[in-house]
Protein backbone atom coordinates (compact mmCIF):
# COMPACT_ATOMS: atom_id res chain seq x y z
CA UNK A 1 0.00 0.00 0.00
CA UNK A 2 1.42 3.38 -0.94
CA UNK A 3 1.64 6.02 1.78
CA UNK A 4 -0.78 8.94 1.47
CA UNK A 5 1.74 11.79 1.34
CA UNK A 6 0.49 15.35 1.30
CA UNK A 7 2.04 18.77 1.01
CA UNK A 8 0.82 22.13 2.20
CA UNK A 9 -0.66 24.17 -0.62
CA UNK A 10 -1.77 27.72 0.03
CA UNK A 11 -4.84 28.65 -2.00
CA UNK A 12 -7.06 31.64 -2.70
CA UNK A 13 -10.41 31.28 -0.98
CA UNK A 14 -13.56 33.36 -1.33
CA UNK A 15 -15.15 33.66 2.08
CA UNK A 16 -18.61 34.61 3.29
CA UNK A 17 -18.71 36.34 6.66
CA UNK A 18 -21.80 35.51 8.64
CA UNK A 19 -23.52 38.05 10.88
CA UNK A 20 -21.87 36.51 13.95
CA UNK A 21 -18.42 36.91 12.37
CA UNK A 22 -17.99 33.27 11.43
CA UNK A 23 -16.15 32.64 8.15
CA UNK A 24 -17.55 30.16 5.64
CA UNK A 25 -15.48 29.29 2.55
CA UNK A 26 -17.51 29.70 -0.64
CA UNK A 27 -15.05 28.64 -3.32
CA UNK A 28 -11.40 27.72 -3.72
CA UNK A 29 -9.16 28.81 -6.52
CA UNK A 30 -6.56 26.23 -7.53
CA UNK A 31 -3.12 27.22 -8.82
CA UNK A 32 -4.15 26.73 -12.48
CA UNK A 33 -6.93 29.25 -11.99
CA UNK A 34 -9.74 26.69 -11.79
CA UNK A 35 -12.36 27.59 -9.23
CA UNK A 36 -14.09 24.89 -7.17
CA UNK A 37 -17.32 25.70 -5.38
CA UNK A 38 -17.74 24.52 -1.80
CA UNK A 39 -21.07 22.68 -1.87
CA UNK A 40 -21.39 22.34 1.89
CA UNK A 41 -19.37 22.87 5.05
CA UNK A 42 -19.84 19.75 7.17
CA UNK A 43 -17.71 20.54 10.22
CA UNK A 44 -15.62 23.37 11.68
CA UNK A 45 -13.12 22.86 14.50
CA UNK A 46 -9.60 23.65 15.59
CA UNK A 47 -7.26 20.93 14.40
CA UNK A 48 -3.72 20.19 13.32
CA UNK A 49 -2.81 19.03 9.87
CA UNK A 50 -0.41 16.17 10.55
CA UNK A 51 -0.20 15.30 6.86
CA UNK A 52 0.73 18.72 5.49
CA UNK A 53 2.06 20.40 8.64
CA UNK A 54 0.35 23.24 10.46
CA UNK A 55 -2.63 23.96 12.64
CA UNK A 56 -5.62 26.26 12.61
CA UNK A 57 -9.37 26.18 12.00
CA UNK A 58 -10.20 23.05 10.00
CA UNK A 59 -13.21 23.12 7.65
CA UNK A 60 -14.51 19.78 6.43
CA UNK A 61 -16.05 20.64 3.06
CA UNK A 62 -17.92 18.83 0.36
CA UNK A 63 -16.56 19.80 -3.05
CA UNK A 64 -17.84 18.06 -6.18
CA UNK A 65 -19.20 15.24 -4.05
CA UNK A 66 -15.83 14.65 -2.31
CA UNK A 67 -15.02 15.47 1.31
CA UNK A 68 -11.88 17.50 1.83
CA UNK A 69 -10.26 19.61 4.54
CA UNK A 70 -9.43 23.29 4.16
CA UNK A 71 -7.38 24.94 6.93
CA UNK A 72 -7.33 28.57 7.97
CA UNK A 73 -3.99 29.10 9.69
CA UNK A 74 -3.25 32.55 11.08
CA UNK A 75 -4.29 34.65 8.04
CA UNK A 76 -3.86 32.14 5.22
CA UNK A 77 -5.79 29.22 3.78
CA UNK A 78 -4.21 25.91 2.82
CA UNK A 79 -5.24 22.49 1.61
CA UNK A 80 -3.49 19.14 2.02
CA UNK A 81 -2.42 18.50 -1.54
CA UNK A 82 -1.70 14.94 -2.61
CA UNK A 83 1.91 14.31 -3.59
CA UNK A 84 2.15 12.77 -7.04
CA UNK A 85 3.24 9.10 -6.79
CA UNK A 86 6.41 7.96 -8.59
CA UNK A 87 4.32 5.72 -10.92
CA UNK A 88 2.16 8.66 -11.95
CA UNK A 89 5.06 10.64 -13.38
CA UNK B 1 -16.56 40.28 43.70
CA UNK B 2 -15.73 37.49 46.12
CA UNK B 3 -12.57 35.49 45.81
CA UNK B 4 -12.38 31.96 47.14
CA UNK B 5 -8.85 31.13 48.17
CA UNK B 6 -7.47 27.63 48.43
CA UNK B 7 -7.04 26.81 52.08
CA UNK B 8 -4.57 24.19 53.33
CA UNK B 9 -6.31 20.86 53.81
CA UNK B 10 -5.92 20.70 57.57
CA UNK B 11 -7.52 24.13 57.91
CA UNK B 12 -10.28 24.11 55.37
CA UNK B 13 -12.70 22.37 53.09
CA UNK B 14 -11.38 22.40 49.55
CA UNK B 15 -8.58 20.17 48.35
CA UNK B 16 -6.45 21.81 45.66
CA UNK B 17 -6.23 20.06 42.31
CA UNK B 18 -3.39 21.46 40.30
CA UNK B 19 -2.25 20.34 36.87
CA UNK B 20 1.20 20.97 35.45
CA UNK B 21 1.27 20.73 31.66
CA UNK B 22 4.61 20.35 29.91
CA UNK B 23 4.67 20.37 26.10
CA UNK B 24 7.01 17.53 25.11
CA UNK B 25 10.20 18.42 23.23
CA UNK B 26 8.41 21.65 22.43
CA UNK B 27 10.63 23.32 19.80
CA UNK B 28 11.42 20.03 18.06
CA UNK B 29 7.76 18.92 18.07
CA UNK B 30 6.66 22.15 16.41
CA UNK B 31 9.41 21.80 13.79
CA UNK B 32 8.39 18.19 13.11
CA UNK B 33 4.75 19.23 12.77
CA UNK B 34 5.67 21.74 10.07
CA UNK B 35 7.95 19.31 8.27
CA UNK B 36 6.35 15.84 8.30
CA UNK B 37 9.23 14.42 6.23
CA UNK B 38 11.62 14.65 9.20
CA UNK B 39 9.15 13.37 11.80
CA UNK B 40 10.64 9.87 12.04
CA UNK B 41 14.27 11.03 12.03
CA UNK B 42 16.35 12.33 14.94
CA UNK B 43 15.80 16.09 14.90
CA UNK B 44 17.65 18.78 16.84
CA UNK B 45 16.74 22.45 16.93
CA UNK B 46 20.05 24.30 17.07
CA UNK B 47 21.23 27.89 17.14
CA UNK B 48 23.46 29.35 14.46
CA UNK B 49 26.93 27.76 14.37
CA UNK B 50 28.37 30.89 12.71
CA UNK B 51 27.21 33.07 15.59
CA UNK B 52 28.54 30.53 18.12
CA UNK B 53 25.03 29.65 19.23
CA UNK B 54 25.51 26.22 17.70
CA UNK B 55 24.15 24.16 20.55
CA UNK B 56 21.19 21.82 20.75
CA UNK B 57 18.24 23.83 22.05
CA UNK B 58 15.75 20.96 21.83
CA UNK B 59 15.50 17.49 20.36
CA UNK B 60 12.74 15.06 19.49
CA UNK B 61 12.18 11.60 20.99
CA UNK B 62 14.22 9.86 18.27
CA UNK B 63 17.19 12.12 18.96
CA UNK B 64 16.77 11.50 22.68
CA UNK B 65 16.93 7.74 22.07
CA UNK B 66 20.32 8.01 20.35
CA UNK B 67 21.73 9.99 23.26
CA UNK B 68 21.61 13.57 22.01
CA UNK B 69 21.50 16.00 24.90
CA UNK B 70 20.19 19.54 25.15
CA UNK B 71 23.07 21.99 25.47
CA UNK B 72 25.70 19.98 23.64
CA UNK B 73 27.43 21.40 20.56
CA UNK B 74 26.10 20.53 17.12
CA UNK B 75 29.31 18.66 16.20
CA UNK B 76 29.05 16.54 19.35
CA UNK B 77 25.42 15.73 18.54
CA UNK B 78 26.37 14.66 15.02
CA UNK B 79 28.83 12.15 16.46
CA UNK B 80 25.89 10.34 18.09
CA UNK B 81 23.67 10.37 15.02
CA UNK B 82 25.06 10.78 11.54
CA UNK B 83 21.53 11.20 10.16
CA UNK B 84 20.69 13.95 12.64
CA UNK B 85 18.47 16.63 11.09
CA UNK B 86 19.52 20.06 12.34
CA UNK B 87 16.92 22.81 12.00
CA UNK B 88 17.08 26.48 13.02
CA UNK B 89 14.65 27.76 15.66
CA UNK B 90 11.46 29.64 14.72
CA UNK B 91 10.56 31.57 17.86
CA UNK B 92 7.48 33.15 16.32
CA UNK B 93 5.98 29.67 15.85
CA UNK B 94 6.86 28.62 19.39
CA UNK B 95 5.24 31.76 20.78
CA UNK B 96 2.10 31.05 18.76
CA UNK B 97 1.89 27.44 19.89
CA UNK B 98 2.59 28.44 23.51
CA UNK B 99 -0.32 30.89 23.32
CA UNK B 100 -2.63 28.36 21.62
CA UNK B 101 -1.88 25.81 24.35
CA UNK B 102 -2.58 28.47 26.95
CA UNK B 103 -5.96 29.22 25.35
CA UNK B 104 -6.85 25.56 25.74
CA UNK B 105 -5.78 25.59 29.41
CA UNK B 106 -7.82 28.76 29.98
CA UNK B 107 -10.96 27.02 28.76
CA UNK B 108 -10.73 24.83 31.90
CA UNK B 109 -9.67 27.43 34.46
CA UNK B 110 -8.95 31.11 34.81
CA UNK B 111 -6.07 30.33 37.10
CA UNK B 112 -3.32 29.47 34.62
CA UNK B 113 0.27 30.36 35.40
CA UNK B 114 2.76 29.98 32.56
CA UNK B 115 6.26 28.77 33.45
CA UNK B 116 8.29 29.53 30.35
CA UNK B 117 6.75 29.06 26.93
CA UNK B 118 6.04 25.35 27.13
CA UNK B 119 4.93 24.79 30.72
CA UNK B 120 2.00 25.98 32.79
CA UNK B 121 0.21 25.27 36.03
CA UNK B 122 -3.58 25.08 35.87
CA UNK B 123 -5.58 25.26 39.08
CA UNK B 124 -8.82 23.32 38.55
CA UNK B 125 -9.79 23.19 42.24
CA UNK B 126 -13.52 23.30 42.80
CA UNK B 127 -15.57 22.41 45.86
CA UNK B 128 -16.37 18.70 45.75
CA UNK B 129 -14.05 17.97 42.82
CA UNK B 130 -11.89 14.90 43.34
CA UNK B 131 -8.41 14.13 42.06
CA UNK B 132 -9.97 11.42 39.85
CA UNK B 133 -12.02 14.14 38.15
CA UNK B 134 -8.80 16.13 37.86
CA UNK B 135 -7.31 13.16 36.03
CA UNK B 136 -10.24 13.14 33.59
CA UNK B 137 -9.80 16.86 32.88
CA UNK B 138 -6.07 16.32 32.34
CA UNK B 139 -6.86 13.57 29.83
CA UNK B 140 -9.21 15.92 27.96
CA UNK B 141 -6.52 18.59 27.80
CA UNK B 142 -3.95 16.04 26.62
CA UNK B 143 -6.25 14.85 23.81
CA UNK B 144 -7.15 18.38 22.74
CA UNK B 145 -3.51 19.50 22.56
CA UNK B 146 -2.71 16.49 20.38
CA UNK B 147 -5.70 16.95 18.09
CA UNK B 148 -5.77 20.73 17.83
CA UNK B 149 -2.06 21.54 17.89
CA UNK B 150 -0.51 18.32 16.59
CA UNK B 151 2.00 18.12 19.44
CA UNK B 152 1.98 16.19 22.70
CA UNK B 153 1.82 17.19 26.34
CA UNK B 154 2.64 15.46 29.62
CA UNK B 155 0.47 16.44 32.55
CA UNK B 156 0.99 15.96 36.26
CA UNK B 157 -2.07 16.04 38.51
CA UNK B 158 -1.55 16.69 42.20
CA UNK B 159 -2.59 18.65 45.25
CA UNK B 160 0.22 21.20 44.94
CA UNK B 161 2.36 22.87 42.30
CA UNK B 162 5.65 21.16 43.13
CA UNK B 163 4.27 17.62 42.97
CA UNK B 164 2.27 18.31 39.81
CA UNK B 165 5.49 19.46 38.16
CA UNK B 166 7.23 16.28 39.25
CA UNK B 167 4.27 14.34 37.88
CA UNK B 168 4.54 15.88 34.43
CA UNK B 169 8.17 14.66 34.26
CA UNK B 170 7.36 11.08 35.23
CA UNK B 171 5.66 9.78 32.08
CA UNK B 172 6.59 11.24 28.70
CA UNK B 173 5.42 11.83 26.07
CA UNK B 174 1.66 12.25 25.83
CA UNK B 175 0.73 10.98 29.30
CA UNK B 176 -0.97 11.92 32.55
CA UNK B 177 0.42 11.08 36.00
CA UNK B 178 -1.47 11.47 39.26
CA UNK B 179 0.40 12.14 42.49
CA UNK B 180 -2.15 12.00 45.28
CA UNK B 181 -1.89 12.21 49.05
CA UNK B 182 -2.12 8.43 49.04
CA UNK B 183 0.70 7.65 46.61
CA UNK B 184 3.18 10.54 46.85
CA UNK B 185 5.47 8.71 49.25
CA UNK B 186 5.77 5.82 46.80
CA UNK B 187 6.15 7.96 43.68
CA UNK B 188 7.99 11.08 44.81
CA UNK B 189 10.16 10.11 47.74
CA UNK B 190 12.38 7.60 45.90
CA UNK B 191 13.29 10.27 43.29
CA UNK B 192 16.72 11.88 43.26
CA UNK B 193 16.67 15.08 45.31
CA UNK B 194 17.96 16.98 42.26
CA UNK B 195 14.55 16.42 40.61
CA UNK B 196 12.91 18.75 43.13
CA UNK B 197 12.15 22.28 41.98
CA UNK B 198 14.94 24.70 42.97
CA UNK B 199 17.44 22.01 43.95
CA UNK B 200 20.25 22.89 41.58
CA UNK B 201 23.73 21.45 41.25
CA UNK B 202 25.19 23.37 44.20
CA UNK B 203 22.34 22.52 46.62
CA UNK B 204 22.33 18.89 45.51
CA UNK B 205 26.06 18.66 46.25
CA UNK B 206 25.55 20.09 49.73
CA UNK B 207 22.63 17.75 50.44
CA UNK B 208 24.62 14.81 49.17
CA UNK B 209 27.41 15.64 51.65
CA UNK B 210 24.84 15.23 54.44
CA UNK B 211 23.67 11.91 52.93
CA UNK B 212 20.43 13.41 51.66
CA UNK B 213 20.14 11.83 48.24
CA UNK B 214 16.43 11.39 47.61
CA UNK B 215 13.40 13.62 48.04
CA UNK B 216 12.30 11.22 50.80
CA UNK B 217 15.62 11.76 52.61
CA UNK B 218 15.00 15.51 52.51
CA UNK B 219 11.40 15.13 53.69
CA UNK B 220 12.52 13.04 56.66
CA UNK B 221 15.58 15.14 57.52
CA UNK B 222 15.63 17.09 60.77
CA UNK B 223 13.98 20.48 60.16
CA UNK B 224 16.34 22.35 62.50
CA UNK B 225 19.38 20.81 60.83
CA UNK B 226 18.15 21.78 57.33
CA UNK B 227 17.35 25.31 58.49
CA UNK B 228 20.78 25.65 60.12
CA UNK B 229 22.55 24.48 57.00
CA UNK B 230 20.50 26.03 54.20
CA UNK B 231 18.57 28.78 55.98
CA UNK B 232 15.05 29.80 54.94
CA UNK B 233 15.45 28.20 51.52
CA UNK B 234 16.21 24.87 53.19
CA UNK B 235 12.94 25.01 55.11
CA UNK B 236 11.06 25.80 51.90
CA UNK B 237 12.72 22.87 50.11
CA UNK B 238 11.84 20.53 52.98
CA UNK B 239 8.23 21.74 52.76
CA UNK B 240 8.25 21.02 49.04
CA UNK B 241 9.54 17.49 49.70
CA UNK B 242 6.86 16.80 52.31
CA UNK B 243 4.06 18.09 50.07
CA UNK B 244 3.46 21.21 52.16
CA UNK B 245 3.54 23.66 49.25
CA UNK B 246 0.59 26.04 49.32
CA UNK B 247 1.82 28.56 46.74
CA UNK B 248 -1.13 29.69 44.62
CA UNK B 249 -1.44 29.46 40.86
CA UNK B 250 -1.44 33.02 39.51
CA UNK B 251 -4.74 34.18 38.05
CA UNK B 252 -4.59 35.06 34.34
CA UNK B 253 -6.98 37.92 34.93
CA UNK B 254 -4.09 39.75 36.50
CA UNK B 255 -1.30 40.63 34.12
CA UNK B 256 2.07 39.34 35.25
CA UNK B 257 3.92 42.11 37.02
CA UNK B 258 7.39 42.58 35.61
CA UNK B 259 9.98 42.32 38.34
CA UNK B 260 13.12 42.62 36.23
CA UNK B 261 14.24 43.21 32.67
CA UNK B 262 17.46 41.81 31.28
CA UNK B 263 19.36 40.66 28.23
CA UNK B 264 22.28 38.30 27.85
CA UNK B 265 24.43 37.30 24.92
CA UNK B 266 26.94 34.69 23.83
CA UNK B 267 29.01 36.86 21.48
CA UNK B 268 30.68 35.45 18.35
CA UNK B 269 34.05 35.62 20.15
CA UNK B 270 34.91 35.14 23.83
CA UNK B 271 35.33 38.41 25.71
CA UNK B 272 38.96 38.65 26.80
CA UNK B 273 39.44 42.23 27.93
CA UNK B 274 37.72 45.01 29.79
CA UNK B 275 37.27 46.80 26.47
CA UNK B 276 35.29 43.81 25.12
CA UNK B 277 33.16 43.86 28.26
CA UNK B 278 32.67 47.61 27.95
CA UNK B 279 31.40 47.35 24.36
CA UNK B 280 29.12 44.41 25.18
CA UNK B 281 27.83 46.22 28.27
CA UNK B 282 26.72 49.16 26.15
CA UNK B 283 24.97 46.87 23.64
CA UNK B 284 23.10 45.05 26.42
CA UNK B 285 22.40 48.18 28.47
CA UNK B 286 20.87 49.91 25.43
CA UNK B 287 18.55 46.96 24.87
CA UNK B 288 17.62 46.74 28.56
CA UNK B 289 17.07 50.51 28.87
CA UNK B 290 14.92 50.57 25.73
CA UNK B 291 12.74 47.77 27.09
CA UNK B 292 12.45 49.56 30.43
CA UNK B 293 11.24 52.69 28.64
CA UNK B 294 8.80 50.65 26.53
CA UNK B 295 7.23 49.29 29.71
CA UNK B 296 7.26 52.71 31.38
CA UNK B 297 9.70 51.53 34.05
CA UNK B 298 12.92 52.54 35.76
CA UNK B 299 15.18 50.40 37.91
CA UNK B 300 17.54 50.89 40.80
CA UNK B 301 19.54 47.65 40.94
CA UNK B 302 21.84 46.38 38.20
CA UNK B 303 22.76 42.70 38.08
CA UNK B 304 25.43 41.15 35.91
CA UNK B 305 25.71 37.55 34.89
CA UNK B 306 28.97 36.09 33.57
CA UNK B 307 29.92 32.63 32.38
CA UNK B 308 33.45 31.65 31.42
CA UNK B 309 34.64 29.32 28.67
CA UNK B 310 34.32 26.35 31.06
CA UNK B 311 30.65 27.29 31.54
CA UNK B 312 31.20 28.24 35.20
CA UNK B 313 29.18 31.33 36.01
CA UNK B 314 28.22 33.79 38.71
CA UNK B 315 25.92 36.74 39.33
CA UNK B 316 26.60 40.00 41.13
CA UNK B 317 24.45 43.02 41.76
CA UNK B 318 24.85 46.63 42.79
CA UNK B 319 22.57 49.56 43.45
CA UNK B 320 22.33 52.85 41.63
CA UNK B 321 21.86 56.11 43.49
CA UNK B 322 18.67 56.88 41.51
CA UNK B 323 16.05 55.00 39.56
CA UNK B 324 17.05 55.00 35.91
CA UNK B 325 16.28 53.82 32.41
CA UNK B 326 19.30 55.55 30.91
CA UNK B 327 21.56 53.07 29.14
CA UNK B 328 24.81 54.88 30.02
CA UNK B 329 24.09 54.71 33.74
CA UNK B 330 23.18 51.02 33.54
CA UNK B 331 26.26 50.21 31.46
CA UNK B 332 28.62 52.10 33.78
CA UNK B 333 27.23 50.32 36.85
CA UNK B 334 27.59 46.97 35.10
CA UNK B 335 31.20 47.73 34.11
CA UNK B 336 31.94 48.75 37.70
CA UNK B 337 30.56 45.41 38.92
CA UNK B 338 32.72 43.55 36.41
CA UNK B 339 35.83 45.46 37.50
CA UNK B 340 35.17 44.58 41.13
CA UNK B 341 34.46 40.90 40.56
CA UNK B 342 36.22 39.62 37.46
CA UNK B 343 39.93 39.29 36.97
CA UNK B 344 40.00 37.81 33.45
CA UNK B 345 41.51 34.51 34.53
CA UNK B 346 39.42 32.91 31.80
CA UNK B 347 37.72 34.33 28.70
CA UNK B 348 34.03 35.17 29.11
CA UNK B 349 31.66 33.02 27.04
CA UNK B 350 28.40 34.74 27.88
CA UNK B 351 27.48 37.97 29.60
CA UNK B 352 24.20 39.44 30.72
CA UNK B 353 22.78 42.56 32.37
CA UNK B 354 19.53 42.76 34.27
CA UNK B 355 17.81 45.67 35.98
CA UNK B 356 15.62 44.94 39.00
CA UNK B 357 13.97 46.90 41.81
CA UNK B 358 11.63 48.49 39.28
CA UNK B 359 9.28 51.43 39.62
CA UNK B 360 7.06 53.36 37.23
CA UNK B 361 8.90 55.97 35.19
CA UNK B 362 5.86 58.25 35.43
CA UNK B 363 5.91 58.62 39.20
CA UNK B 364 7.33 61.64 41.07
CA UNK B 365 11.06 61.73 41.64
CA UNK B 366 13.18 63.27 44.36
CA UNK B 367 15.80 65.44 42.70
CA UNK B 368 19.07 66.16 44.44
CA UNK B 369 20.61 69.56 45.05
CA UNK B 370 24.05 67.96 44.96
CA UNK B 371 23.76 66.54 41.45
CA UNK B 372 23.44 68.04 38.03
CA UNK B 373 19.93 66.72 37.48
CA UNK B 374 19.59 68.71 34.24
CA UNK B 375 22.22 66.50 32.67
CA UNK B 376 20.23 63.41 33.59
CA UNK B 377 17.03 64.85 32.14
CA UNK B 378 18.90 65.72 28.94
CA UNK B 379 20.32 62.18 28.77
CA UNK B 380 16.83 60.78 29.23
CA UNK B 381 15.42 62.99 26.44
CA UNK B 382 18.29 61.92 24.23
CA UNK B 383 17.48 58.25 24.75
CA UNK B 384 13.81 58.79 23.91
CA UNK B 385 14.91 60.61 20.72
CA UNK B 386 17.19 57.69 19.83
CA UNK B 387 14.26 55.30 20.36
CA UNK B 388 12.19 57.39 17.98
CA UNK B 389 14.92 57.47 15.29
CA UNK B 390 15.42 53.70 15.54
CA UNK B 391 11.71 53.07 15.35
CA UNK B 392 11.47 55.08 12.14
CA UNK B 393 14.72 54.17 10.39
CA UNK B 394 15.83 50.84 11.89
CA UNK B 395 18.09 49.70 14.75
CA UNK B 396 21.34 50.71 13.04
CA UNK B 397 20.23 54.23 12.06
CA UNK B 398 21.96 55.65 15.10
CA UNK B 399 24.63 53.99 17.23
CA UNK B 400 27.36 54.72 19.70
CA UNK B 401 30.69 55.14 17.92
CA UNK B 402 32.15 52.41 20.13
CA UNK B 403 29.68 49.91 18.70
CA UNK B 404 30.28 50.52 15.01
CA UNK B 405 32.30 47.34 14.59
CA UNK B 406 30.04 45.09 16.64
CA UNK B 407 26.98 44.48 14.52
CA UNK B 408 26.98 40.80 15.36
CA UNK B 409 26.45 41.70 19.01
CA UNK B 410 24.14 44.55 18.14
CA UNK B 411 21.69 42.14 16.51
CA UNK B 412 20.40 41.09 19.88
CA UNK B 413 18.97 44.48 20.65
CA UNK B 414 15.94 43.76 18.53
CA UNK B 415 15.97 40.00 18.51
CA UNK B 416 12.93 37.97 19.31
CA UNK B 417 14.84 36.26 22.10
CA UNK B 418 14.73 39.52 24.00
CA UNK B 419 11.00 39.14 24.22
CA UNK B 420 11.18 35.62 25.59
CA UNK B 421 10.66 36.10 29.26
CA UNK B 422 10.90 33.17 31.58
CA UNK B 423 8.60 33.42 34.49
CA UNK B 424 9.70 32.57 37.95
CA UNK B 425 7.79 29.98 40.01
CA UNK B 426 6.66 32.08 42.93
CA UNK B 427 6.72 35.68 41.89
CA UNK B 428 5.77 35.82 38.23
CA UNK B 429 9.11 37.49 37.67
CA UNK B 430 10.06 38.21 34.08
CA UNK B 431 13.71 37.57 33.47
Amino acid sequence: MTEDKRIKEYVNVTVKFKKDGQMIPVNIEWENGKVYTVDRVLDIRNAASLKAGGCGIRYLCKIMGMQTYIFFEEDKWFVERKMPCAEDS
Amino acid sequence: MFVLYNIPRDRGIMESIILHADLNSFYASVECLYNPAIRDLPVAVCGSVENRHGIVLAKNQQAKKVGIKTGEAVWQARLNAANLVVVPPHYDRYLRFGNLAREIYCSYSQRVQPFGMDEAWIDISFPGRTIEQGYEIAQQIRKRIKFELGITVSIGVSFNKVFSKLGSDMKKPDAVTVISRENYKDLVWPLDVGELLYVGRATKKKLSNWNINTIGDLANADAVFIHDKLGKCGTILKDYATGNDYSPVENTEHETIIKSIGNSTTPPKDLCSLEDIRITSFVLAESVARRLREHGLKGKTVQIYMRDCDLEGFERQGQLSDYTNISTEIAHRAIKLVKANWYFQKPVRSFGIRVTDLASSKGPIQISIFKEENKRFKAMDLEYSIDSIRKRYGPYAIQRAALLNTRSCGDLSDSTEALMREVSFNTGEAR
